[in-house]
């Protein structure tokens, strides 16, 4: 490989990084509400799309950029204490199926209130930004991705230091260990659950940022959640660290395909490489590169 | 007599609506006391139990008759949270640490569980510390990878960690060996005896059980069928024979 094609595959990785960044903060968002009620969340892709549509709305109606940030927030909080009152708390003790049709139920109910809201149309969002890329050292790195990884990055920081050092963050991590022991030592599962839909909220409203940036602001933001699918089942679904490795190899493995791969096969390998990825994953480690090994005892 | 802390007013329980654990179980914990639980597997000691501490309902069960009294007030539908800050503190059975925390941390959640504050929460540690120095040294090993005797005195500390008034422990000799037992009975009678911490104690183990508890009641197959003085219980041999898994079985 000479010198020159050498440069364009870095490239090309650091590309398909970046991204991954971008699918590892969609993945979280799943990790936190599976570690603390033991659901796949199906609406969390509803949940970035309401929270991008809010903001860009709210911004077209001419509320500043950080005014518009704070209110989306609070609809988001306000959207993860209704969603723990009318869905969680009434089914609580209920198998994990019933939770996970729950909230497939719950994916549509927040996408049509989102549309019956805020309208129908595609918004552009534009986060002012620069698009142009720059080089270093002879390779070309996009400006957005490498800030929208950078704030993915900081999002990843920051949950991790309040999942370290808070007491709430500690007893979130009581609850993911052991339900039952948590709610024996006192911890109130409600106030925690709220909270964890609220970070997932916070998360979904920076992936809706950063992806409607990217995509235009539509309801096929939502359709996100099937990029972070594959990411979960390589990361594992209980793994914080998990969602952040697994995205990184699910992006820049699923670019790096499309340019070496993709000629024999007539291109168009990125759409389903990273299932591809999951599967063998699937078929050799079931629960994924980090997740917790789920014995069952007799 | 001194006056009741805790009892059992006819409690009987269900779970899934079917299966009845208990049935009609009457039963009084005095300020003060250590009282031993005792009865075989599947009696139904850790049943009552958790009916006081209201955590059946997270396993499907649910207390069909009779009340349960704290400090004379009815608490028979109080949540587990408000339970604690009561001071009616559960310590479960097999130990349920978190596992993936560390000995402090575990210790902490249940300061937290109480609403305590940061220097609340560092006289906790201090005392706990002190009654287990074991723990000390290793408060900052994941609990998951620490014995069985240091998992039990850390569970036994997380229930201190809320200032419990009554302690209410499961099988705390559960798979542990016979000089650990002593240990952590011995770490209970001096938290009865200096502290005036109340306990009531579920035991399979009812030789150790009886040796360190004031009164003991026995159950059978979700009813209560023999209550009195620990040493009087410990004295007769028949009783061991046919309730306590002693000799004969």
């Amino acid at each position: 490989m000479d010198w020159y094609a050498f440069l364009f595959a870095v490239e090309v990785a650091v590309g398909g990084l970046l991204s991954g960044v971008m699918y590892a903060l969609v993945a979280i968002g799943f990790v936190l509400i599976y570690k603390t009620s033991g659901v796949l969340n199906f609406a969390q892709g509803s949940m970035v799309l309401f929270a991008a549509l809010t903001f860009v709305s709210l911004v077209e109606h001419g509320v500043p950029f950080a005014g518009a940030l704070l209110l989306t927030l609070a609809a988001m909080t306000a959207l993860g204490f209704a969603i723990e009152r009318t869905v969680l708390r009434p089914l609580a003790n209920r198998s994990p199926m019933t939770l996970f049709m729950a909230t497939l139920g719950l994916a549509y109910v927040i996408e049509g209130a989102a549309q019956l809201i805020w309208g129908t149309q595609v918004h552009r969002l534009d986060l002012g930004i620069s698009n142009a890329p720059f080089e270093v050292g002879g390779i070309f790195i996009s400006t957005f991705d490498l800030v929208a990884a950078g704030i993915a990055a900081a999002m990843v920081a920051i949950l991790t230091a309040f999942f370290r050092f808070t007491r709430t963050g500690l007893s979130f991590r009581a609850v993911a260990d052991d339900t039952f022991a948590a709610m024996a030592v006192g911890l109130r599962l409600n106030r925690i659950q709220a909270a964890v839909w609220t970070a997932a909220g916070a998360v979904a409203l920076v992936a809706g940022l950063l992806w409607g940036a990217r995509l235009g602001v539509q309801f096929s933001l939502s359709l996100i959640v099937l990029k972070a699918l594959p990411v979960l089942v390589l990361g594992g679904f209980d793994s914080i660290l998990g969602a952040i490795v697994a995205g990184l190899i699910i992006g820049a493995s699923e670019k790096l395909a499309e340019v070496y791969l993709g000629p024999f096969v007539g291109g168009g390998i990125e759409g389903w490489f990273a299932y591809a990825v999951a599967l063998v994953v699937l078929l050799v480690r079931p629960s994924g590169l980090f997740g917790k090994k789920l014995v069952e005892r007799f | 007599m001194s006056d009741v802390l805790l009892e059992f007013d006819n409690v009987s329980v269900r779970y899934a609506g079917a299966i009845a654990a208990l049935h009609g179980v009457s039963l009084k914990v005095h300020k003060g006391e250590i009282v031993a639980l005792l009865g075989a597997n599947g009696a139904g000691k850790t049943t009552l139990l958790k009916a006081a501490s209201n955590l059946l309902p997270a396993e499907r069960g649910q207390i069909t008759g009779g009340h349960i009294l704290f400090r004379g007030r009815d608490v028979t539908g109080s949540s587990p949270h408000d339970h604690i800050r009561k001071g009616l503190v559960p310590v479960l059975e097999g130990r349920r640490l978190f596992r993936s925390l560390t000995i402090e941390e575990n210790l902490i959640t249940g300061a937290v569980g109480r609403g305590l504050r940061r220097a609340a929460i560092a006289d906790g540690l201090e005392q706990v510390y002190t009654l287990f120095p074991r723990l000390r040294d290793r408060r900052l090993s994941v609990a998951g990878l620490t014995s069985g005797g240091e998992q039990q005195m850390a569970a036994i500390g997380r229930g201190l960690m809320a200032r419990p008034d009554l302690f209410v422990l499961d099988e705390p000799s559960m798979g542990l060996a016979p000089l650990v037992v002593a240990e952590i009975f011995d770490a209970l009678t001096r938290l009865n005896t200096e502290t005036g911490l109340t306990i009531l104690v579920a035991e399979q183990n009812s030789s150790v059980a009886l040796r360190h508890a004031h009164h003991a009641t026995v159950i059978e197959n979700g009813r209560s069928t023999l209550s009195g003085r620990a040493s009087d219980l410990a004295a007769r041999d028949d009783i061991k024979a046919s309730y306590l898994g002693g000799h004969a079985a």
